[in-house]
Order: C-alpha cells, then structure tokens, then sequence
C-alpha cells in the first residue's frame, strides 16, 4: 500500500518548507546589502581613482599575466616537490619518535630537536640561510637556489606535517597495536600495516590545510631570486610603475588553491560524517 | 600423563605497586578447555595478556611446549605466533576488509603467498558463516560477525593454544550465542584453549576444568561440576551466589 503523509506531518513539512524560504532570501538580502555597502565605501573614498589605477589597471594586467604565468608554473613544480618531499620528512620524522629500543635514543632527540627548531624558526629566516647562508660556504656542488629555496620550505612544512602525523598515530588506540603484536607482527609490522594507515586517514584534514598553507608560502621563494609568479610580477610592476602585476599574480595564486582547498573541504566533511557514524 | 602444553609457576604481575597476579601457577594440557572465572579485577584478563608476552611478567616462569618464554632473550614476535588471543572489544583492523584483517598475519608474518592466503582465510570464514563477507568492513557487521572473524583471524595461524579474553562481554544478548557455538566446535576440534568469561552457564558445558581467581590467586580449580556444584571455598560460594542472583547462571 502506498504510504500517505498524515495531514499533521503535511502541515509540517509545508512549515519547514516556509521557514527554509524565509531564510534563503534573509540571507540573499543580506549579503546583497552588504555587498552594495562594501562597493559604495570603496568606490567612494577620495583615493579610489588612484588606487583603480594603481592596482586595477586592465592594460597592465594584460601586459604582466603571460610573464606572471610563466612565473606560476615554476610555484607548481616547487610546490609539487616540496609537498611531497615534507609530507615524507613529516612521515619519518614522526614515526622515529615512536621508536622506543635505546639504539635509536640518538635519532629520537635529533627528531624531537627538529620540530621544535623549525617550528619555531620565521619561514623567512630559514630562507635566507638555506638560499644566501649556503652557497656562501662555497663548496663544490652546491646546488642551485631553486634546490636550496626547495629544500627551506621541505625541512619548515616537514616540521609541521611531523607534528601532525604525530598526533594522528597517538590517537590510535593502544588495543590497535596490541592486536597486530598478538598475531606475532613485528613492531615495525604493525606499524606499517596497521597504526600508519589509520593514522594518516585520521589526520588528512590538517595535513591537506598544512598543504594549502605550503602552496602560499611557495611564493616566498621570490625573496631569494628565482622568477616565480611573484617574482615576475614584480619585475613587471617595477617597468609599468604600475601594482597591477600583483593582483594578477594573487588571484591566479587564490584559483590555484581552490582545488585543493576544496579537496581539503571534501575530506574534512568526510572524515566528521564517518565520525558521526561511528 | 605427558608435559603441559602451557605452564605458569609462581608468576607475579603488579600494576603501580598493586598486586594482580599472586604467585599464580597454572597448567594447561594439549586438548585441555580450562575456563577462568573471577570477579571483574581478579586477575583474568592480566593472566592472558602476561601469556601472550603483551605484559611482562614481575616474577615466576610461563613454558609453552616446554620453551621458557618468560625469557626476554625470547623474542616475543615468534611466540605470539603460536598463540592466538580474541579481545574483548574484538580489536578488528578498521580500516581493511574481514578478508584483509584474517590474512594480515600469514601473508606478512607466516610469508604465505597472497592467492594461498585468501583461500584458507575463504575457507575459515565459510565454516563459520560469513563466507560472503570477506569483503565487508568491520562497522559493517555485527558485534557477533566481528567477535567470529576476530576468532578467525586468531585461529588462521593454526595456534598451538587460544586464548579468549571475555569475547561476549561486549555483546548484545542475542548474539552471544553465534559466538559460543563457535567456541563450543573449537573444543570438538581439540583445540587448546584458556577462556575467561563471565558466562557460567557456558563455562560449565564448554570446561573441562574451571578455576576460580581471587584477587590474583587461584582460589579454587577442578571440574565444573565440583566448582558450580559443590564450591569449597567460602569466597567461591559467595562469587556464584552473586552471579546467580544476577540471573547470569
């Protein structure tokens, strides 16, 4: 037979339905007010002129954004390498400061000293001594600033990322590990199979925003020469006399994140709707 | 008779300066079901997890097939090989399949090859029906399903004894028997098993002898007939009087 709401639960659905409609146009209403606020504020401040020029300049924008691309493409390798390569320090690190046997006391404290060090240090000042501080030494094969730039941002966001797989492996529970030494799997075993991947699942939201953050700050590699976007960018705004350079070089940098942001997103809402069934 | 399969003399476990285990000595033969049965905190659980070398003991030796384990030049991974242990709360992996979680130990402990593995794991599982389940995750089955596929998982080693820590405790009424059903063909099989449990009714048909802990002593063992039937021990009498009045005998 088929089923037929009830007038009372037809009622209530009609009322929900309303009260649904009545906060979709508050909100729309709301936002619209605002946005005209915003626009008049900004559009009438005595500087607007100016700063449309300065800033929001259409030919200067056309003139910088094939060069500013090109600058992007080296923050997206950069990027690529460096989210892979401190995704694997974090890893390593992280897992070394679980390892309990006295052998391994020295590369405990090594780790333990690492995140605190780089956790603390200005990204900036880690910078400047992987990218000025090396080369000065003057040893052969030194590699190329890119390399060294690279290799600042690695070992900072390692640090972070080595704090965050940390965490995701202590939450764990104990019973866990206890169950994979019970069926005679090694330490290193059950740390492999069955603490790491619960570990990693648990903490993908804070790791992808760690990532998201990574992606950003890849621009700072600008401070030490090579021509990525911001670098381009600059170079451009110092020929046009003209800052649009940099807005264009910021919301290419905005679009680039928003797939991951979105991704990020996805796997948190994930993550709490599995909480939430658990 | 021949050598026990596990032997426990005088072993001592304490916990922050509290005693658990009291020079408690216990043995085991081949084909032997001994049932622990004690109050919550008596000991059971600390006795089983000291066996399977997941506590070290404070004093007094376990033997199992006569090799002292007890030994730390012992390493612990080989001798866990050969004992199985079900936890309470079943500890399934839950982020592999029941499949995956029963195949986990032979194909990186035991090294069999992946295909191998999964057949015998296929054939364990059908045997206690959840053959077509190999490829559920564990939140998607019942706590009875993942009590027996933790029981599979324990027993794809071929242990030489199994150790089952309260495997009913955390489930619903109903679906406590799947499991002792379980337990009772592992018996028919002639496996070796030391069982705590709460479950006297199941303790009495399933015991070929029951020992009752107290405050980390064994108070009173023999077969379950004397032990239900005719409790010497004052404390004994008082545990089953409790239990009954619970309605859980």
């Amino acid at each position: 037979m088929d089923y037929q709401p009830s007038p009372l639960q037809r009622d209530r659905l009609a009322y929900r339905r309303r009260q649904t409609m009545l906060s979709v146009v508050v909100a729309a209403a709301s936002t619209l007010g605002l946005g005209v606020l915003l626009l008049v504020a900004v559009t009438h401040a005595p500087g607007w002129p100016r700063v449309r020029f300065s800033f929001l300049d259409p030919t200067s924008a056309r003139d910088a954004f094939p060069d500013v691309l090109r600058g992007l493409w080296l923050n997206v390798r950069l990027l690529v390498f460096c989210a892979l390569g401190s995704l694997a320090v974090g890893l390593g690190i992280a897992t070394l400061r679980t390892l309990r046997p006295a052998i391994f006391f020295p590369l405990r404290v090594l780790a333990n000293s690492y995140t605190y060090v780089f956790r603390g240090a200005p990204l900036i000042i880690v910078l400047y001594l992987f990218t000025f501080g090396v080369p000065g030494l003057r040893l052969t094969g030194t590699p190329p600033v890119l390399v060294l730039g690279g290799a600042a941002l690695v070992v900072t966001y390692g640090a972070y990322l080595a704090e965050v797989f940390r965490a995701g492996i202590e939450s764990v529970h104990p019973s866990q590990r206890a169950a994979a030494r019970s069926l005679g799997l090694t330490y290193r075993q059950a740390m492999r199979h069955v603490v790491l991947p619960q570990a990693v699942r648990r903490v993908a939201p804070p790791m992808l925003n760690d990532l998201v953050a990574l992606q950003k700050d890849v621009g700072l590699i600008s401070l030490a020469g090579p021509i990525d976007a911001i670098r381009a960018a600059q170079i451009k705004e110092a020929e046009l006399a003209n800052y649009t350079p940099f807005v264009v070089a910021g919301v290419l940098f905005v679009l680039l994140a928003i797939p991951l942001v979105a991704v990020t997103d996805w796997v948190t809402l994930r993550a709490a709707r599995r909480q939430g069934a658990a | 008779m021949s050598d026990p399969l596990l032997s426990c003399v005088d072993v001592r476990k304490q916990f922050h300066g509290m005693v658990v285990l009291h020079e408690l000595s216990l043995e085991v033969a081949e084909h032997e079901v001994v049932v622990l049965i004690g109050a919550s905190g008596s000991g059971k659980s600390t006795l089983l997890r000291c066996i399977n070398l997941l506590e070290t003991v404070d004093d007094g030796t376990i033997h199992l097939d006569g090799e002292h384990i007890t030994d730390p030049r012992v390493n612990p991974d080989r001798v866990r090989q050969r004992i199985g242990i079900v936890f309470q709360a079943f500890n399934l992996f839950p982020h592999m399949t029941v499949l995956e979680n029963v195949t986990l130990a032979p194909r990186r402990v035991h090294r069999v090859p992946a295909r191998e593995a999964t057949q015998r794991a296929q054939a364990l599982l059908a045997r206690v029906g959840l053959g077509d389940r190999g490829g559920d995750y564990p939140d998607r089955l019942s706590g009875g399903q993942q009590q027996r596929v933790a029981i599979v998982r324990a027993l794809v080693n071929s242990p030489r004894l199994l150790l089952l820590d309260e495997v009913t405790s955390a489930l619903d009424p109903e679906l406590v028997g799947e499991v002792l059903a379980m337990i009772r063909d592992l018996k028919a099989e002639g496996m070796t098993m030391l069982i705590a449990t709460h479950e006297m009714g199941f303790a009495r048909q399933v015991a070929d002898r029951v020992c009752f802990l107290d405050q980390g002593r064994i108070l009173e063992a023999g077969p379950p007939e004397q032990v239900f039937g005719a409790p010497r021990e004052p404390r004994t009498r008082q545990f089953l009087q409790r239990i009954t009045e619970a309605g859980r005998l």
